[in-house]
């Protein structure tokens, strides 16, 4: 565990240097979400109803917007055979990096989502189902993620092919991120979508730092 | 040791060597040679473990390396063609970021002091995207400093460095082998060592 540690404290400072590029996906998230409100108007009951639609819309496009960098820089510059030839186990390392770019991608979302969340008239419980399903879902985007980002690496327009490879992917955590507020609105209860969410969280630990791993060995050869 | 058996490497399907065999032990050195193409980068690469090889096999200590993938990395230092050093942050930073990323820790001072001996001193606080290509290649070549490696796989490591980092890496790797270490490297420039083994591709 501590290889995971040392990479994603390394990510984090790398970060810390070049902060315009985690600002991006940030900006974007808020200016997507705000533009809706302004292009509809004040109709509240409609804002209502498309609010965790637009919000979890939003969140995957804006992790996708940092993904073709989480390991893009490494790969130009050796930083990622030098890791690929390291004596500690180089998916620690790989998943240490998918933490950080949760931290820095999928975490200020969460955290913004109920200011955001208010532009659409959403109650004060709407937005705790919103922010749980987004603490939820958001991990699994970064994970997914790292597979695909892996896989187009060094590929020439990476970027679109890596949203096209993604996107599809990305279909359950938003059927369940968006239904999960769409059902507690209904007197439902979100509890049956949040663990689902759940669910393919822990599937996507499992699984996508080996598979990430795997296309980065790949990728290097 | 290292040894290499029967190995073939092609690039897409262009064949670059074949029935290549050689080892190196304890103490010795090997200067891989060819032209520009000749698939130098490709043999190390698949030494080390980066490309697997079309045939043949690469053995260290007898055992193949895929099985034993983490010993055979403890043992081993590979620089590349590639700076691997981050513009972001300043050597000391790149030095202790990158031994611990290869699992040991290494602190201030060390780091201070392996800059200092590759003649680097006083820039160690700089970022390093100030550096110039030369001193870029001294912040990785420190590594070799910091890294308790036998074997060390260096691909072109004279190149943009100036006579006094020319003559330093030479001793350094006099100081390697003589401490019963082992190393393989392509070099276009004349190597500052006493005669070695030749790997002609």
């Amino acid at each position: 565990m501590k290889a995971l540690v040392i990479s994603l404290q390394r990510d984090l400072r790398l970060a810390g240097r070049r902060r315009s590029e985690v600002m991006t996906s940030l900006v974007f998230f808020v200016v997507v979400v705000s533009l809706f409100p302004l292009g509809i108007g004040p109709e509240t009951q409609l804002l209502q109803r498309i609010a965790p639609g637009v919000i979890w819309v939003a969140a995957l496009l804006a992790t996708l917007l940092g993904l073709p960098r989480l390991f893009a820089a490494d790969h130009a510059d050796g930083t990622l055979e030098q890791m690929a030839l390291s004596p500690q186990p180089m998916v620690l390392l790989v998943a240490g990096k998918v933490v950080a770019h949760w931290l820095l991608c999928g975490l200020p979302l969460v955290l913004l989502a109920p200011l955001l969340g208010m532009q659409f008239n959403l109650d004060g419980s709407a937005l705790q189902v919103l922010v749980l399903a987004l603490l939820l879902g958001t991990p699994v985007l970064s994970l997914i993620g790292a597979v695909g980002a892996a896989l187009t690496l060094g590929v020439r327009g990476g970027g679109a092919l890596l949203a096209l490879l993604l996107l599809p992917l990305y279909v359950p955590t938003l059927v369940f991120g968006a239904g999960a507020v769409e059902s507690h609105a209904a007197g439902l209860g979100a509890s049956a979508h949040l663990s689902i969410l759940g669910a393919l969280l822990i599937v996507a630990l499992v699984f996508t730092p080996w598979a990430a791993t795997a296309a980065l060995r790949i990728a290097l050869e | 040791m290292l040894s290499v058996t029967d190995l073939a490497c092609s690039r897409g399907e262009r064949p670059l060597f074949r029935q290549l065999s050689f080892s190196l032990a304890a103490g010795q050195w090997l200067h891989v040679t060819g032209d520009n193409g000749a698939g130098k980068t490709t043999l190390l690469r698949t030494v080390v473990g980066l490309a697997a090889p079309e045939h043949g096999s690469v053995q260290w200590q007898g055992q193949p390396i895929r099985g034993q993938r983490e010993d055979y990395h403890r043992a081993l230092c590979y620089l590349g063609h590639h700076a691997a050093v981050k513009d972001e942050l300043t050597p000391i930073e790149n030095l202790r970021t990158s031994a611990a990323l290869d699992g040991h820790a290494v602190d201030e001072t060390e780091a201070r002091t392996a800059l200092k001996t590759a003649g680097l001193a006083g820039s160690g606080r700089l970022p390093t995207r100030f550096l110039s290509a030369g001193q870029k290649r001294r912040v990785l070549l420190s590594r070799l400093l910091l890294r308790p490696a036998t074997l060390w796989v260096l691909d072109e490591p004279f190149a943009a460095l100036d006579t006094t980092a020319t003559e330093w890496l030479g001793a350094l790797l006099v100081k390697h082998l003589a401490g019963g270490g082992m190393a393989l490297l392509t070099s276009h420039q004349p190597v500052p060592l006493p005669p070695g083994g030749v790997v002609a591709l």
